[in-house]
């Protein structure tokens, strides 16, 4: 069974090698692209894109760790980020930070058990004229109140 | 001078700049600075710290380091430079036109103060209980900028675990003060990739792949990182307390052999200036700790050229005469373990090339156990060896499972000569003090080719000196023996040796020109390996490489700092005690005949020995699970 | 959407920049750019001239284009519009830098946070290559030019030119070591010019209006105008166009703001500005941005401000560096000492000492800088902050 997974993930990193090239300045989109196809870039992922690319596994576990759009460990399907910063702040993050809370029932830097929901604070996402404003994935939603985001969550559901 | 191999890992930048350095005559190839006031002609593209070194100008600095590519990190080498709005990291700043530099002003003083007290906020320095008390470069720090209190705090408890998996290498992160020079060293340096930071901001750290044990990751344990952390974030695994503890029971037979490097390095340790060879007293100062017998490892490093000729002589043989195509070619030297390991993590398809030599130590120990033990009738399990070496790797090595030949555990423990540095002030003995002693018999005389095993290159020259002889009876054509194209801190070297009227045996030989390569540090390595997967070195015959630049002399377990300069003196101690030497040739050692007589009786490469002398490699591979 | 009437980002009687400005010699295109006077849109205020010229004078064969369309100041969101609203300017602008230095690839690193803008520059450059504006031979007059799209992923410090270099070459966002800079030693260590997105539309927009126009606009040091992000207790947030030297009360003014405390300038990383300063101007010679203003009513807690900036820059700073790893740390603990009322004077002007240390010793521009808001703010709002306790 994990020889299986570890296959078709070997495969996948093939492909992405054939697409982004096998260079070192390859390695971003390829990680990129393997978070946003499973939620996580796995050791093995880590250890065959060193591979491929003909770095050092470590030195791809600097640069998963150091970005934080990247992670080693499982995330869920929706990534809710809410925007933390000064203006976001001021126009009432704080309430809309804890109706997501107990909406999804999880704290900020937590996942749910059904691994749906991953629940992250973002620094400044450029929606400061619009806040309070939270990313779910990639898509961008503004001017939240604790009513608006529960709404916005349960669409996802 | 040593001629490190900075490769395409570091970002670009963070490389001293391949300008190449002009002809200091040439027009234009020197630009006027100004200093603190005073003018100086220094060649373009100089650093200012570099500036400021070749003129005597102090400037602190933490995160660089001579053999390592360039951080500009720690921040404590900054300087004021005219017309530039903030201060500039003289390690990494290249002079290509007139600047005006002051490295005392206010702005300065008061910036290195300031990054000073950051940094001892963040370290857990408890500096009585510290190994590195004495040595730590953050500590010296503090005293020139005369810290008395903590500034912005102070770490009162442990924040992380040690990491004590490796036999090798200690990791101690609460020591840790970021300058990376351990991800420089494992990186770039050696490219090995163990070492890297991970997180950001005040969570980065460095760690290994998964923040996984060291043993668990592909550590060579070369130990180069140790000798070059500033402060005690990384030291060898420390069996002293244990050699104590056997050296004081009595029912315990405690043995020592004594490798080349230790002595051409020990007496850094006490102050001495690098490349004062300290051998006898070193003699002198171990039957005073108490153990029973002091041997040479040279002996079995002539032993070694012994086996490992004529294994490479045998080779040749079958592949030139008989087209035996299982006989692998080069032959690659097998004494550093650094070296076995990381060849087995990096080219497992290519273990056959290895000569299947154990390495002097661990052939001493099993000689030990064995011959010895039977000569002097004493238990074998009451025979305790162990071995002072240059080398933080050779402490793995006596604990490979497959290194019990003998019976029992070959080696019992491999020591650094840092620590037997240690032990002696703890015996309470200043080593420059002490008169000459010799080694103990039977295995305390060594030829000069054993000795210069500790430098790069000098496996290569005693071989040669050996199989040159054996082949041809007359000594090699080189004068007073010193194979000179064999020396130097090359990163890899080249040269052959022609065979010419040969003795009728090895008639297949004659005229043929025996090729062969050393390297020394594994990016070094990784470079000569490349070529011979590529299939370039079809020509060539033997190949020497040392897991660490310089070869022995620059282990992981020598005295700390270290750089070219210093590697250089030690080599330098080393090549002058072999040219004093009687005996310079390992075939003509009277105690190697002796044991080829009494003990090893169907001769080099023969039955008993490959029982003893000789191991297998593993396959590991590079896959972390 | 720009929110009020704009001059500089106006698309009436623009014309085509990119024919126009490939009609010119690559040493025209750089001497009007650097006749208009133009400086870097993203907050160092390096004269683009001059950076595309010393790039020009290279004689690599190998140079790129690298549009930093990584946004993250807080507070700034200008970038976001101009990607949104004048896309295809942004690409435009980068083809004529290339042609200008003479390279024949660019990048646009594009913020994570952003990436829900690919699919509009995507289309958008389908559109160009369609119409022979982007790739081979562009326009017919035998230039070459491509453009890829890379990701951020989420690292504030990748908007400095160095670290968005590194990201780009795979690596950890660490700023390097400058010099050498960039416009020698780039990607993969060949000369590369950044440039901030709006640098790049008003290069474009240079083209066919003229460097002389342009110089007519601004202050003496400070030429044309600029993309303000308003947001905070105002009542019109948004991206307003502006003449550098205008004042912030001014700005003040055209957002609607009502009884305004401080005003920080030029994001988190900026200078909060205090009422008795709000007749300063915003130009390079006075208060100088990147691109944004905050503003602050009567009601707000300045501790409260100064700890979420704060808390940004020790999450943020990519953590080589000693000043900016551990100092950024010491001045947040500063404000939690004070926030539970057990910070003495004397360490706080250690605190703001070290602060200073920061802004001079630290290696690149974000350790730089981020020690304003705690100087400027400590220093402005002293008395008001140790009142409250």
């Amino acid at each position: 069974m994990i020889d299986i997974k570890q296959n078709a993930m070997t495969e996948e990193i093939e492909m992405l090698v054939g697409k982004f090239g096998s260079t070192r300045d390859a390695l971003m989109p390829i990680i990129q692209n393997i978070q946003i196809n499973h939620g996580m870039i796995s050791d093995f992922a880590q250890q065959e894109v060193a591979r491929m690319l003909d770095v050092h596994p470590v030195e791809v576990y600097g640069v998963v760790t150091f970005y934080s759009f990247l992670s080693e460990t499982p995330k869920g399907r929706y990534i809710v980020r809410l925007c933390r910063t000064i203006s976001c702040d001021m126009a009432g993050k704080e309430a809309v930070a804890r109706a997501v809370e107990r909406e999804l029932g999880i704290r900020f830097g937590e996942t749910t058990a059904d691994n749906k929901f991953s629940l992250e604070y973002i620094n400044c996402m450029g929606m400061c004229d619009q806040g309070p404003s939270m990313l779910v994935n990639d898509l961008v939603f503004t001017k939240l109140t604790p009513h608006t985001v529960v709404d916005i969550l349960s669409k996802f559901k | 001078m040593d001629k490190i191999v900075k490769d395409n890992r570091a970002p670009v930048s963070q490389k001293p700049l391949t300008m190449p350095k002009p002809d200091k005559d040439a027009i234009g190839a020197t630009v006027g600075i100004e200093i603190n006031g005073n003018p100086y002609k220094v060649l373009i593209g100089t650093t200012i710290l570099e500036a400021c070194r070749q003129n005597n100008i102090h400037v602190p600095s933490l995160c660089y380091h001579e053999d390592l590519c360039l951080a500009g990190v720690c921040r404590v080498c900054v300087v004021e430079v005219e017309g530039m709005g903030t201060l500039q990291a003289a390690c990494t700043f290249p002079i290509i036109n007139k600047i005006k530099v002051r490295t005392t002003s206010e702005k300065v003083r008061k910036a290195r103060r300031h990054v000073l007290d950051l940094m001892l906020s963040e370290h857990y320095g408890e500096c009585y209980s510290c190994h590195r008390n004495g040595n730590c470069e953050l500590q010296k720090l503090a005293k020139e900028y005369g810290v008395d209190s903590y500034k912005f705090g102070h770490v009162e408890k442990r924040r992380y675990q040690i990491d004590r998996s490796s036999y090798s290498v200690v990791r101690d992160m609460d020591k840790c003060i970021l300058c990376k020079r351990c991800v420089r060293t494992c990186i770039d340096l050696q490219e090995v990739g163990v070492l890297e930071a991970k997180n950001r901001g005040n969570n980065t750290k460095i760690t290994t792949f998964m923040d996984k044990p060291l043993a668990d990751v592909i550590c060579i344990n070369c130990g180069q990182c140790i000798n070059r952390c500033p402060t005690a974030a990384l030291k060898a695994n420390d069996p002293s307390d244990e050699i104590w503890n056997v050296i004081d029971d009595p029912s315990k037979h405690v043995v020592i052999q004594t490798a080349p490097s230790p002595r051409a390095a020990i007496g850094e340790e006490f102050g001495l200036p690098p490349g004062t060879s300290m051998t006898y007293q070193m003699n002198t100062a171990l039957k005073m700790i108490g153990f029973d017998k002091v041997f040479d490892t040279d002996f079995t490093a002539d032993l070694t050229i012994m086996e490992e000729g004529t294994e490479l002589l045998m080779r040749l043989k079958k592949k030139l005469v008989d087209g035996d195509k299982n006989v692998m070619l080069p032959q690659l030297t097998s004494c550093s373990p650094g070296w076995i390991k990381y060849i087995e993590h990096f080219y497992p398809d290519y273990l056959d090339y290895l000569s299947t030599c154990k390495s002097p130590q661990q052939m001493f120990g099993s000689v030990i156990k064995t011959f010895y033990a039977k000569e002097h009738e004493i238990d074998p399990s009451n025979i305790v060896t162990v071995a002072v070496m240059p080398c933080s790797a050779k402490k793995f090595e006596c604990n490979r499972p497959e290194m019990d030949s003998s019976g029992f555990k070959d080696v019992d423990y491999g020591l650094t000569t840092r620590e037997l540095a240690q032990m002696i002030r703890e015996a309470g003995l200043y080593l420059p003090d002490l008169p000459p002693g010799n080694f103990d018999d039977p295995f305390g005389d060594a030829s000069g080719a054993g000795l210069i095993f500790g430098a790069t290159g000098g496996v290569m020259e005693a071989a040669l000196r050996t199989a040159y002889e054996l082949v041809t009876g007359r000594p090699v054509p080189f004068e007073n023996l010193d194979i000179i194209p064999c020396r130097g801190f090359d990163g890899v070297k080249q040269a052959s040796v022609k065979l010419e009227k040969v003795k009728p045996e090895w008639s297949f030989l004659e005229g043929v020109d025996l090729n062969f390569m050393i390297a020394h540090g594994t990016a070094n390595a990784k470079k000569v390996m490349e070529s011979l997967v590529r299939g370039e070195l079809s020509n060539i015959h033997f190949i020497e490489v040392m897991a660490c630049p310089g070869g022995c002399l620059g282990g992981g377990g020598q005295p700390i700092p270290t750089s070219p300069e210093i590697r250089k003196k030690r080599a330098e101690a080393i090549y002058q005690e072999d040219a004093g030497l009687p005996v310079r040739k390992s075939h003509e050692n009277p105690h190697i005949t002796y044991i080829y007589e009494k003990f090893l009786t169907d001769g080099p490469c023969g039955h008993l020995s490959h029982k003893l002398l000789h191991t297998q490699y593993v396959k590991r591979g590079k896959f972390i699970g | 959407m720009i929110k009020n009437k704009s001059i500089l980002f106006n698309r009436e009687n623009l014309g085509d920049c990119l024919a126009r400005g490939l009609s010119k010699t690559p040493q025209d295109i750089i001497m009007e750019i650097r006749e208009s006077g133009l400086k870097g849109r993203g907050g160092a205020g390096f004269p683009t001239g001059t950076k595309w010229m010393l790039a020009a004078a290279s004689l690599s064969n190998k140079k790129y284009v690298v549009c930093n369309a990584d946004e993250g100041e807080p507070g700034t969101f200008k970038d976001r519009v101009l990607l949104t609203d004048f896309t295809e300017l942004v690409f435009e602008g980068m083809v004529i830098a290339g042609y200008a230095i003479g390279a024949k690839k660019g990048f646009i690193y594009l913020r994570g946070e952003y990436s829900y803008l690919l699919k509009q520059l995507n289309e958008q450059l389908q559109k160009m290559l369609k119409d022979n504006r982007l790739g081979k031979n562009i326009l017919g007059k035998g230039i070459d030019f491509e453009i890829e799209i890379r990701l951020g992923a989420g690292a504030y410090v990748c908007g400095e030119e160095t670290a968005l270099i590194e990201s780009l070459e795979g690596h950890r966002g660490e700023a390097r070591n400058r010099p050498p800079y960039p416009v020698n030693t780039g990607f993969m260590g060949n000369p590369t010019i950044v440039n901030n997105v709006e640098t790049f539309v008003t290069a474009a927009i240079i083209m066919a209006r003229g460097g002389e126009w342009f110089t007519k606009l601004g202050t003496g040091k400070s030429k044309g105008h600029k993309l303000i992000s308003v947001s905070g207790d105002c009542e019109e947030p948004g991206v307003y166009e502006v003449p550098f030297g205008i004042s912030i009360n001014e700005l003040l003014k055209m957002a609607k703001a009502k009884n305004p405390k401080a005003v920080q300038v030029g994001g988190a990383s900026g200078y909060c500005a205090c009422s008795n300063e709000f007749e300063r101007q915003i130009s390079f010679e006075d208060l100088s941005t990147g691109g944004s203003i905050m503003i602050f009513n009567q009601s707000r807690d300045m501790l409260h401000i100064l700890r979420n900036f704060m808390e940004f820059f020790v999450e943020e700073s990519c953590g080589q560096c000693t000043p900016c790893r551990i100092g950024n740390v010491k001045l947040l603990e500063g404000v939690e000492k004070i926030e539970r009322g057990d910070c003495s004077l004397s360490y706080l002007r250690e605190l703001i000492e070290l602060g200073k240390t920061m802004k001079i010793a630290s290696k690149c521009g974000l350790g730089q800088s981020s020690p304003n808001p705690f100087i400027s703010i400590m220093t402005n709002f002293e008395q008001e902050i140790f009142s409250q306790r």
